[in-house]
């Protein structure tokens, strides 16, 4: 029987229905080739389109599958369940409709089938099913289906492996709760066994697994680190398949997210200076959840911010910043910088001497930046000025900051010229002290107190020079004096 | 008498005198003696006062010594107070001073030791380091491996991919009489793919395929229609098989035993609820042979008040939420015919007509 080619699916709803009803009979036709081929073609015809899955499910064709899902042989389960699959992953409305008509228990008997093929096919469907929403999920966890993913897991077949840790990963991303039945199946293992088996999307779906599992709570996490992954996770940071790189940097930074500990237990594995490297290997979309690891381990605590600098990871920062296009990408390496120089005025030379402070404020004061880039780099910048004694980078603030963050900059003088005679003569020579007497302020503003603490750091005179104005005045001078006569 | 009553008389008449003289004499004596008097007064005045202030000087001085005495004694025992008060003032600053040394060393090494230890700090920064370049360098070489393997797994399929077209081509291998094309006698040594001719052993014809006869299974149930079917295989039993041992039936009785004709129970032979299962089977095979299900109607006009069943993804519980409107009774201004800003006074009810507008489009 010729099948239908994919491209020529029709288009018009009444030559739908014309299709699915001439399908229907050929489904229960007494030549079993024919009944899986009549088969296969509506599942070609669902996967196109959610239309023409809608008009398979709304021709009443889905308890006839359900029905004989049950009793024939595998080839027939193969495209039965294939068809199920095609109609579920469009959408939920779609997919309810698939467990409405009682499909989730057939599937899961055919996860018990001794055919790999079968069971790839039963758990590709179940994983489109359960990865719409937690309700979703929730039905398919109830048929009973955890157990047999882990089993079919463990089968020798990659195919096999790798559609059935997707189909974990889709159940368990949706709640605690869900992931925590996954673990509870003892799926952990099994997962972390196959992290080093060489298959590139085999690996993406462990980690994408693993990571679902241990973004929802500490414990999860916990129970994920337990299982040993640590260091060969790093290995698979260095994989050539991007997605790999991905997947594993998104399980670092979900398991780094929950608690100091455990951020400290991915310094201490070397974590942070194999991600700095895969950030440097890779671009786009592929780094963002490695640039967002370093913010979550920065900002639990001081010394774990210091490891982070320490591994090199201020540089690599901020070339992400400058070089990247798109704007989350930056938000998301404004934001890190900002949780790596807030802490101490350590820290925030650190992050200042890459120069990356000009940028960042470039960033904030451009029209094109997203919303959320203004206000990412806006806190970066303060949270990093408010700790900032390195002069040098302040400096250049002094000439293009808003008054909002000029305020801070010349609040973070006014703390470090009393002290320092050194740092006074530089700002003097520097052209700081002029830039400053420039300053418009309110007087008894925040800002005039600051201006004030630096004016009495220096001598009278000094401050008169470079007050504007100075040379008019004399010039008046001049005008008026009179010469002693001889 | 006479002499009495000259005396009277001569006394009367002195009377007078004797008056004036007693008068005059008292009198200057009572100057005198009034200055007398004054003076004696003022002598015993002076006198007693002596007297009494040297009394009083007595008094004095007694008063003084025991005053003296008693202040003495007060004082020393106030004194004795204040001793002890400096003494014990200073035992304390003593040892406010020494506890001020004891605490301010332990409280250094208490931070520097337990709460902040910077050479802590700095031995695990530097731990940090080293088992950063530790994981580099092996991720570095673990890459380097990779790429090794990948490069050799390239190589021999190249190997092998050359090795099959070589055997292929294993004809354009120089003879004797004709050097072949690799071989050409102006060149000083044979292309490398001569000696790799030479060492080709040249493909065999491939056999064909033979085609997979569709076997039916021993168990498949459609093999046993017929009456007289009997459920084949393709292997046949081995020729020469031992006897099988023990009594026989006939072998008539056996055939006609196997291939009795069914004979159903009238249960099964004229069911009570025939007609319903005659209705679903006729159900049954409409529903496999119609093309169409809609049910013919003589007039057009018949299908023109169908019910509108809207799409699944918009029907549901999952659906309408996130295709249009928050809530069912949020207004949507943008669809309102009459822009709100005209507040003229025609439009005072503006807002009933936008809601029943709203509530049309809705409909």
């Amino acid at each position: 029987m010729h099948l239908l080619p994919e491209d020529q699916s029709p288009w018009i709803p009444n030559r739908q229905a014309g299709v699915m009803s001439l399908l229907r009979p050929l489904l229960l036709d007494v030549v079993p080739t024919i009944q899986q081929t009549a088969a296969l073609a509506l599942g070609r015809l669902a996967n196109y389109n959610d239309d023409l899955a809608e008009a398979v499910v709304k021709g009443d064709i889905l308890p006839q599958l359900v029905y004989s899902l049950a009793e024939q042989n595998r080839f027939y389960k193969k495209a039965a369940a294939f068809v199920l699959r095609a109609v579920g992953k469009h959408s939920p409305q779609l997919a309810q409709a698939i467990v409405d008509c009682g499909a989730l228990d057939t599937l899961v008997i055919c996860l018990e089938d001794f055919d790999p093929g079968v069971k790839e096919a039963a758990a590709w469907a179940l994983g489109y099913i359960a990865r719409h929403n937690a309700e979703l999920s929730q039905a398919v966890v109830d048929a009973g289906a955890v157990p047999l993913l882990v089993l079919c897991i463990q089968e020798p077949e990659v195919a096999l492996k790798r559609i059935a840790a997707s189909a974990l990963s889709d159940i368990s991303k949706h709640s605690p709760e869900l992931a925590q039945t996954v673990v509870d199946a003892g799926a952990i293992a099994h997962l972390a066994q196959m992290i080093l088996n060489p298959d590139a999307k085999l690996k993406r779906q462990i980690l994408s697994a693993l990571s679902q599992i241990a973004k929802h709570s500490v414990d999860l996490a916990e129970m994920v680190v337990e299982a040993e992954i640590f260091p060969v996770v790093l290995t698979c940071l260095k994989d050539k398949d991007e997605y790999v790189k991905k997947n594993a940097s998104t399980l670092i930074r979900e398991i780094a997210k929950h608690t100091p500990e455990l951020s400290q237990l991915i310094v201490n594995a070397g974590g942070v200076a194999a991600v700095i490297d895969c950030i440097g290997s890779c671009k786009g979309n592929i780094r963002l959840p490695g640039i967002m690891m370093l913010g979550y381990v920065a900002a639990h605590s001081e010394n774990l911010a210091m490891a982070v600098i320490i591994s090199k990871g201020v540089p690599q920062l901020s070339l992400c910043l400058s070089e990247e296009p798109e704007d989350h990408i930056k938000a998301a390496a404004a934001w890190a910088l900002g949780q790596i120089g807030r802490h101490t005025p350590e820290h925030a030379r650190a992050v200042a001497v890459t120069n990356t402070l000009p940028v960042l404020l470039s960033l904030y004061m451009s029209t094109e930046s997203s919303e959320d880039l203004q206000v990412k780099s806006k806190k970066a910048i303060k949270s990093i000025l408010q700790k900032c004694t390195y002069l040098p980078a302040l400096e250049p603030f002094l000439y293009d900051a808003p008054p909002n963050i000029l305020k801070h900059v010349v609040g973070q003088f006014s703390k470090v010229l009393p002290h320092d005679s050194k740092a006074r003569r530089l700002f003097v020579t520097s052209g700081g002290l002029k830039k400053v007497q420039e300053i418009k302020a309110e007087p008894g503003s925040l800002l005039q107190e600051y201006i004030n603490s630096i004016n009495n750091c220096y001598p009278e005179e000094i401050v008169r020079y470079y007050s504007p104005g100075y040379s008019e005045t004399l010039l008046q001078r001049v005008d008026s004096y009179q010469p002693l006569a001889n | 008498m006479r002499e009495a009553m000259a005396t009277l008389a001569r006394l009367q008449a002195r009377s007078k005198a004797v008056g004036q003289q007693y008068y005059f004499r008292n009198s200057v004596v009572d100057v005198f003696r009034k200055k007398e008097n004054d003076a004696a007064v003022k002598i015993q005045n002076w006198f007693r006062g002596c007297r009494v202030r040297a009394y009083i000087r007595h008094l004095h001085r007694a008063a003084i010594i025991v005053q003296k005495w008693w202040r003495s004694y007060l004082s020393r025992q106030h004194y004795q107070l204040v001793v002890k008060l400096a003494y014990y003032t200073m035992k304390m600053n003593l040892y406010n001073e020494m506890a001020v040394r004891i605490q301010r060393r332990w409280r250094g090494y208490k931070i520097r030791k337990y709460c902040f230890d910077y050479f802590y700090l700095k031995e695990y920064l530097r731990a940090v380091t080293e088992t950063n370049d530790a994981i580099r360098d092996a991720l570095e070489e673990f890459a380097e491996m990779k790429e090794r393997e990948e490069k050799k797994a390239a190589l021999e399929r190249e190997e092998k991919k050359r090795d099959y077209q070589a055997r292929k081509m294993h004809y354009l291998l120089s003879t004797k009489q004709i050097p072949g094309i690799y071989n050409s006698p102006f060149r000083k040594d044979p292309d490398p793919w001569e000696l790799r001719l030479q060492k080709a052993k040249p493909l065999t014809h491939q056999r064909p395929r033979v085609k997979q006869k569709h076997s039916i299974s021993l168990t498949s149930w459609l093999a046993c229609t017929s009456n007289r079917s009997f459920p084949r295989s393709e292997i046949l039993p081995p020729i020469n098989r031992k006897q099988c041992q023990g009594p026989f039936r006939d072998i008539a009785e056996v055939l006609e035993q196997r291939y009795k004709p069914l004979e159903p129970t009238l249960r099964e032979a004229e069911p009570i609820n025939e007609l319903k299962e005659a209705r679903e089977d006729l159900r049954r095979q409409e529903w496999i042979r119609n093309v169409n299900d809609n049910m013919f109607l003589p007039f057009s006009s018949y299908h023109k008040n169908e019910k509108y069943v809207p799409s699944m993804h918009s029907s549901s519980k999952y659906g309408p939420n996130s295709y249009g409107c928050q809530r069912f009774r949020d207004e949507n201004p943008k669809k309102w015919i009459c822009p709100k800003e005209k507040e003229t006074r025609s439009n005072m009810d503006h807002k009933n007509k936008g809601q029943v507008n709203t509530s049309l489009i809705f409909m």
